[in-house]
């Protein structure tokens, strides 16, 4: 038998530092080539060229005609937050109080849409809205109206688009929550009297609170900087910031101003994602498959 | 001691409530992915609901037109390869992580997160900026390397959650019957980690799959992925090739999930095994 065990492995943590920096260097080189390096250069590119200047900013965040755009994108997000919330609590909650086959089927109905591709179901929404769609077939069937409604195009089209495409985000937060509260903790209020209302108010909202943030969070982040859908169900007049960065780069060729709206959005988010640091949580999403 | 539950108390109105509001939003989130793939097989040029027929027409459009294999293709080649890097580095980083003594820790959990968080817009455009220098647009080597960063958080957190799931002294017992690193992790963490692996593997590959926004940025004329591929076409019309795309995709993700399930019922059932 031997005696005495490698080093590597005293003291719980198994592999020396040199050993622990060759295992993530590979992960240290592709991080730099692939992610700081380029954001690195795009805000390079926004504050030194041609010369050291705030101007791109300053433009950014001044002309009415950008400024109308990153008002819209914010109380786009924030509504998209807010519907997502709404829509999110009851099924989190009715998930939490299920158990096998019932269970089963609802997590299926969160994560499919979750890894499907968003462009798949955001082309299924142009094909829903579109004027001889199906929910247009649907209204004119029931008589509710005459003629097509122009649904597709529209603010309402993006906020039900992007509510569907980030509800899952919302979800999972809450559901994961109300699942780590003890059934004991309700059972005692109520045989303390609480009615069912009291308890839920008292007892259970307050705890699901952690996952309330941070689902909200996560949703407000990725629809602040969302392309996809924005930019495919909105069109043109209903342009958010993402589209609006893709349109300078793309047709302006002007990377110091795409690059100075990216610095914006990147403070508006590590700014967020600083203050909730706790409440950004991925495990949540790769965990509950 | 509580009074008996009645059909049409208050009590049950709410729950009847609450369990029709989650049902509605269930259908909610289902339906518009479901409603494709019965419009897909209509024979019709325009998308029907419900369709007035059934006919192939539109997955053989889709199986005759080069421009889609060929995206679809680049779109596999790319996405097995970041598949295997995203895996490979992603499970060495999550190592690092848990067993290791690495300087800097906060910061580097802070760069996995990182490509999560930050907006995809800002990041294509970046890559978009960098990768032209490098010559890396519409190369396969450029699209691996985007690919992977992307997947790799959710590599790193489902290897990191496999590898809290067992207990680490069955290393130290691996090292203490005098077993090497290599050999311990050859043959005692990895076999434990395996499905966890695997399940990661799976999910990089669907986020390499279906990752639209960097790759609209990074691709040019001829080399373009199957998602790059359907945001040039969604633009133009609504066909119903697009549907058949749109279908096969969905059948894609739904095989790639049943089959991480499985993975993962399988992890529970050894790591439960495993246990003293």
């Amino acid at each position: 038998m031997s005696a005495r065990p490698h080093r590597w492995l005293l003291g719980g943590r198994h592999y020396s530092s040199a050993a622990s920096l060759a295992l993530a260097a590979p992960f240290l080189v592709l991080a730099f080539v692939t992610f700081l390096l380029p954001l690195g250069s795009l805000l390079h590119e926004s504050l030194f060229l041609p010369t050291p200047t705030l101007a791109h900013y300053e433009r950014a965040v001044t002309a009415p005609v950008y400024l109308r755009v990153m008002l819209r994108t914010l109380r786009i997000a924030a509504i998209v937050t807010v519907l997502a919330l709404l829509l999110a609590w009851p099924l989190a909650l009715v998930m939490a109080r299920s158990t096998g086959l019932k269970l089963a089927i609802l997590v299926a109905s969160v994560l499919l849409p979750l890894w499907t591709s968003v462009l798949v179901r955001t082309y299924a929404w142009m094909v829903l809205l579109q004027k001889n769609g199906v929910i247009n077939q649907m209204l004119m069937a029931s008589g509710l109206v005459d003629e097509p409604l122009k649904l597709l195009y529209t603010e309402t089209a993006v906020v039900i688009a992007m509510s569907h495409v980030l509800l899952p985000f919302m979800v999972l937060p809450i559901y994961s929550a109300l699942r780590g509260i003890p059934d004991d903790y309700s059972r005692a209020a109520q045989m303390l009297g609480a009615s069912e209302w009291a308890t839920f108010r008292e007892v259970i909202f307050p705890l699901s609170l952690p996952g309330v943030t941070s689902g909200c969070l996560m949703v407000f982040l990725l629809a602040l900087g969302f392309f996809v859908t924005p930019a495919l169900i909105g069109g043109p007049q209903q342009m958010m910031i993402a589209t609006l960065v893709s349109q300078q780069v793309r047709e302006m060729l002007d990377w110091s101003f795409a690059g100075a709206l990216v610095g914006v959005m990147l403070a508006f988010v590590l700014l967020l994602a600083l203050i909730f640091k706790r409440a950004v949580r991925l495990d949540r999403f790769v965990g509950s498959a | 001691m509580s009074a008996p539950r009645r059909a049409g108390s208050p009590r049950h109105a709410g729950r009847a409530m609450l369990g029709a509001t989650a049902y509605a939003v269930t259908i909610f989130l289902l339906l518009p992915t479901l409603v494709i793939a019965p419009m897909s097989v209509g024979p019709e040029r325009y998308l029907r609901f419900p369709p007035n027929g059934f006919s192939l027409r539109w997955y053989a459009e889709y199986f005759a037109d080069s421009d889609w294999v060929n995206a679809t293709l680049f779109s596999l080649e790319a996405g097995v390869i970041a598949t295997l890097a995203a895996t490979v580095i992603g499970t060495m980083l999550a190592l690092a992580l848990v067993r290791g003594r690495l300087p800097g820790k906060g910061l580097i959990e802070l760069l996995v997160i990182g490509p999560v968080i930050v907006p995809h817009i800002a990041l294509a455009v970046a890559m978009f900026l960098v990768f032209e220098q490098l010559r890396l647009t519409g190369t396969l080597l450029g699209f691996a390397m985007a690919h992977t960063i992307l997947a790799l958080p959710f590599v790193v957190f489902t290897v990191l959650a496999a590898l809290y799931r067992f207990d680490a002294d069955l290393e130290r017992a691996a090292v203490s019957c005098g077993a090497s690193p290599l050999r311990t992790f050859r043959h005692v963490t990895l076999p434990l980690i395996a499905p966890g692996v695997v399940s990661a593997a799976l999910f990089a590959f669907i986020i390499s799959f279906d990752e639209a926004v960097v790759s609209f940025f990074i691709s040019n004329l001829d080399r373009k992925t199957l998602p790059r591929k359907m945001f040039e076409d969604i633009d133009y019309n609504i066909s119903p090739t697009l549907a058949a795309v749109a279908t096969m995709l969905t059948l894609l993700t739904v095989a790639a999930l049943v089959g991480s399930h499985l993975v993962r019922s399988r992890l529970d059932a050894r790591t439960r095994s495993a246990e003293p």
